[in-house]
């Protein structure tokens, strides 16, 4: 079969110990064998792991953060895309999404695709909505309440019982055993990622997570369900298994038809010892830990890419059970001469 | 004031302070005047080249000059005297 | 010819947050306001100076009016004063045909000085004198009704005025929205609402001619109209039903975001703010699905006062001075202060340079000129370096500032209107000494110090 040439250009280079999904992504989309590829990093840091990593990547780019508008982020992938025509842009960061979509239309006249969720779905499954996205849509969510000042703490309702989780718009999680905490993460959370910071109940059981990818009409093109391991003190998988479970496999099949979703997602949710399911969040993008999807016979990326060309994706119908995967960190030796070019230039 | 001496500067007007291990970046002209104190010319000497070469006039310069002299300091970039 | 000479500048590099050196320049100059160069503006009237652009003014108000008009067929505007009360502004909204929307006897009789018809005045807010109330009821105004204790004072005017008052109730609700605000109108999920509506249709003495809330303000969801005008309209279908009554309006308030970015926000208000259309296809979707009487629509009352007239407003200022604070960052003293500019309490507002395209920019406080430790307009951006005398742009000031500031410390600057042919009026002076001591009188035995 012939190897389709792509230019895919990807963020979420950030391969810390609190990783985001662009090198899993640019892994998986280079072992798929359909194309040939060629791999623009869009970096935010200087240090973002990804920029260093030799053959992730045949260029990379420094990239405005999100909150200079749209503006500034149109202004420079129109830079980039004069140099390096990219087909596909897979933004993997949250902060990033809302601005990508609302230039869908800009990044249409410039031939560059996407495959994104919609605005609404986007918007209706943040975080401070989903108690409302759950009675819509018939899934259990844990209550919350946003804050958006530190006097908001006090309007909290009286039977939001410790302790409770404090949530960044975008990222950031932290349990608070009481209201001083709860004080504490709203102002660590609110200077970075802004309002409204969501405190949500806790809810006791097991975290699940599933890694899914709809078609936009309807279908569910993959879906893995993962019971994380190991969590680090950032609450991400440090390692992870792949599980059999059919009610999760039905939850999300469900949410993907009723919602039309478009794009990949990360539910994340809790088994409760009675086997209730609490939806906990909603990722609209795939997750960091979208390797094991691969591991397990689901190369997703792929089918993403596919999709975004306006391909027609058969769907996946199974997966390994008990493909594992544990995560592992690795000193890169950098020659200074790339950290120069990319802090001094912005591009290498 | 001397600048330090293990002071990497790059045509890019990257620097590198070998010794502390941070890095900075300059502007041209910020790059130039570094240059010039890399040489060891005088405060007045580098007025002179300054404004020979740009549109500036003796005051004006001075201010920033200063300023940019007391970041310098602040960065810890001159050798302790 | 010597080069263009730029201030040197060292930058460190930190590892976490990426140097915007190498990235295009994000801070472009605003040069000119509706074709005038700043400089002059400011060299002919004054530094700081107010600025407002008589055409983005009127294409602003037809953009909204095109975008409701275009979704519902009775659509009529109210200026809102609070918002900014320059009789010139109110007089360009007038034109346009925009009713007024008061909410005080002062800003009442503002109104009346600029022309507007009684029947044309919506009178607002908590609190009425009862002269006020007598003077609206004889000049045929629009009363809306914001609590028990005031349609009790109504009915008992009422009792010896020939002239039949014509009310509406403000009702508050639950929209969805963070805060909810309650504190004005009637409440409508208590009923509290339903209860004033049936004691001022009991009563006969007053004409019920609307219906009204104010959702919030800076309501960054469209969704949160519907569910209001949803409520509003179930209302004035259970007047309709039970009283056989007709509501002739109905009235969805203001609220409209701006394009200016709050503080704590993560995305930029350009990228965010919902736009005209997405209101109005909120409110009008709502409206035209309800159970009201299609022959018999009540006409779609909005008093948006922000999003109509902070893009029209400008201030224009100096550099006072560049200072190093103790940690080496930089901040600049401008003589543009919070007094002047009370919105910067709540935005990050978008400050530009008036002339000089760089790239070379640094984290920067930008200060005001008040000897008070919080007046700060930005506690960080990332700013050109500019020198003293240099002149800067503060965009989208049009909204509440030119009604909120207060004189402290310095005088009120001048207020500038260019009209659409690129003129500019004076139309609010610079204040003076005289200006402040005007109302002040002094005891006969201070007189010699």
């Amino acid at each position: 079969m012939n190897k389709l040439p792509l230019t895919v250009a990807v963020s979420g280079l950030n391969n810390t110990d609190n990783p985001g999904p662009g090198i899993p992504f640019i892994r998986a989309a280079k072992e798929s064998g359909r194309f040939e590829l060629k791999i623009i990093g869009l970096a935010y840091e200087n240090l973002e792991p990804g920029i260093y990593m030799r053959g992730m990547t045949d260029a990379v780019y420094k990239m405005p953060y999100p909150s200079e508008g749209k503006v500034a982020f149109l202004d420079r992938i129109r830079y980039i895309n004069d140099k390096e025509n990219i087909d596909v842009l897979i933004p993997n960061l949250d902060a990033e999404l809302h601005t990508v979509m609302i230039s869908e239309k800009e990044l249409g006249e410039l031939g560059i695709k996407t495959f994104l969720p919609t605005l609404k779905q986007f918007e209706e499954r943040h975080k401070s909505e989903l108690e409302k996205f759950g009675e819509k849509y018939g899934i259990k969510v844990p209550r919350s309440f946003p804050v958006s000042s530190v006097s908001d703490i006090n309007r909290i309702p009286k039977d939001f019982d410790f302790p409770l989780m404090v949530k960044g718009k975008f990222y950031d999680a932290h349990i608070a055993y009481n209201k001083e905490q709860v004080i504490s993460h709203f102002n660590k959370i609110s200077a970075q990622w802004g309002v409204p910071v969501i405190v949500q109940e806790f809810i006791k059981g097991t975290e699940v997570n599933v890694i899914a990818l709809g078609d936009g009409e309807g279908n569910t093109i993959g879906a893995v369900p993962m019971r994380k391991q190991y969590i680090t003190d950032k609450g991400k998988a440090w390692g992870g298994i792949t599980i059999s479970d059919q009610n999760m496999i039905d939850l999300t099949r469900n949410l993907i038809a009723a919602v039309k979703w478009r794009g990949g997602m990360e539910m994340e949710l809790i088994k409760t010892i009675n086997g209730e399911y609490y939806l906990i969040e909603i990722n609209p993008r795939l997750p960091a830990w979208l390797y094991l999807a691969v591991g397990a016979g689901q190369n997703l990326p792929e089918a993403m890419l596919l999709m975004a060309l306006g391909e027609k994706v058969p769907p996946y119908t199974s997966y390994d059970i008990g493909k594992m995967f544990v995560r592992y960190s690795y000193d890169m030796m950098v020659d200074l001469d790339d950290f120069q070019k990319i802090s001094m230039n912005g591009e290498i | 004031m001397e600048l330090k001496k293990n002071l990497a500067i790059s045509d890019t007007g990257f620097v590198f302070d070998a010794n502390s291990g941070e890095s900075y970046s300059l502007n041209p002209i910020g790059l130039e005047i570094l240059n010039y104190l890399k040489q060891g010319l005088k405060d007045d000497e580098i007025r002179e080249k300054i404004m020979e070469k740009y549109d500036v006039d003796a005051s004006t310069f001075d201010l920033v000059y200063f300023d940019f002299i007391r970041t310098l300091q602040q960065f810890d970039l001159f050798e302790k005297s | 010819m010597k080069l263009p000479f730029e201030r040197p500048l060292i930058k460190k590099i930190n590892a976490g947050m990426p140097s915007k050196f190498g990235l295009k320049p994000t801070i472009k100059p605003i040069e000119k306001v509706d074709g005038i160069v700043v400089g002059d503006l400011l060299e002919k009237y004054g530094s700081p100076l107010f600025v407002i652009s008589e055409q983005t003014i009127r294409e602003t108000y037809r953009e909204a009016k095109q975008a409701f008009e275009t979704r519902y067929p009775k659509v009529q505007f109210a200026w809102s004063y609070k918002t900014n009360y320059m009789n010139a502004v109110c007089k360009i909204f007038h034109q346009e045909g925009s009713w007024a929307e008061v909410v005080s006897g002062m800003e009442y009789d503002k109104a009346l000085h600029n022309g507007v018809k009684g029947s044309q005045i919506i009178f607002n807010g908590p609190s009425k004198s009862r002269e006020d109330l007598v003077k609206a009821i004889e000049n045929d105004s629009l009363i809306h009704i914001d609590h028990f204790d005031e349609l009790f004072l109504i009915l008992e005017i009422a009792q010896s005025s020939d002239k039949k008052p014509k009310v509406a109730i403000r009702v508050n609700m639950d929209t969805g929205i963070y805060p909810k605000w309650d504190r004005f109108g009637f409440n409508y999920e208590n009923g509290e609402a339903w209860e004033a509506l049936n004691r001022i249709m009991l009563s006969e003495k007053l004409e019920l001619v609307g219906l009204h809330t104010h959702i919030g303000t800076y309501i960054m969801t469209a969704e949160a109209y519907r569910i209001a005008a949803a409520k509003l309209a179930d209302l004035a279908y259970n007047v309709e039903r039970k009283f056989k009554h007709n509501i002739r309006y109905i009235d969805l308030g203001g609220g409209f975001a701006s394009k200016n970015t709050l503080k704590g926000a993560y995305h930029t208000g350009i990228d965010t703010t919902p736009t005209f259309e997405e209101y109005a296809e909120a409110i009008s979707g709502a409206l035209i699905s309800s159970n009201l009487n299609p022959e018999k629509l009540p006409v779609l009352i909005l008093e948006t006062g922000r999003a109509l007239i902070d893009d029209a407003g400008y201030i224009l200022g100096t550099v006072i001075a560049n200072k190093r604070l103790s940690d080496g960052r930089r901040s600049l003293i401008v003589d543009v202060g919070v007094n002047m500019l009370f919105t910067s309490f709540w935005y990050e507002h978008e400050i530009y340079p008036a002339k000089g395209e760089t790239q070379f920019t640094e984290e920067t406080t930008i200060y005001g000129p008040l000897c008070m430790n919080i007046d700060v307009l930005r506690a960080a951006i990332d700013f050109p370096v500019l020198k003293s005398g240099d002149n800067f742009v503060i965009k989208r000031v049009g909204a509440y500032n030119m009604t909120q500031w207060m004189q402290f410390i310095h005088n009120r600057p001048a207020i500038v209107l260019i009209d659409e042919k690129g003129e500019s009026h004076l139309i609010r002076e610079h204040e003076t000494l005289e200006t402040i001591m005007h109302h002040e009188r002094l005891p006969e035995h201070l007189s010699n110090i």
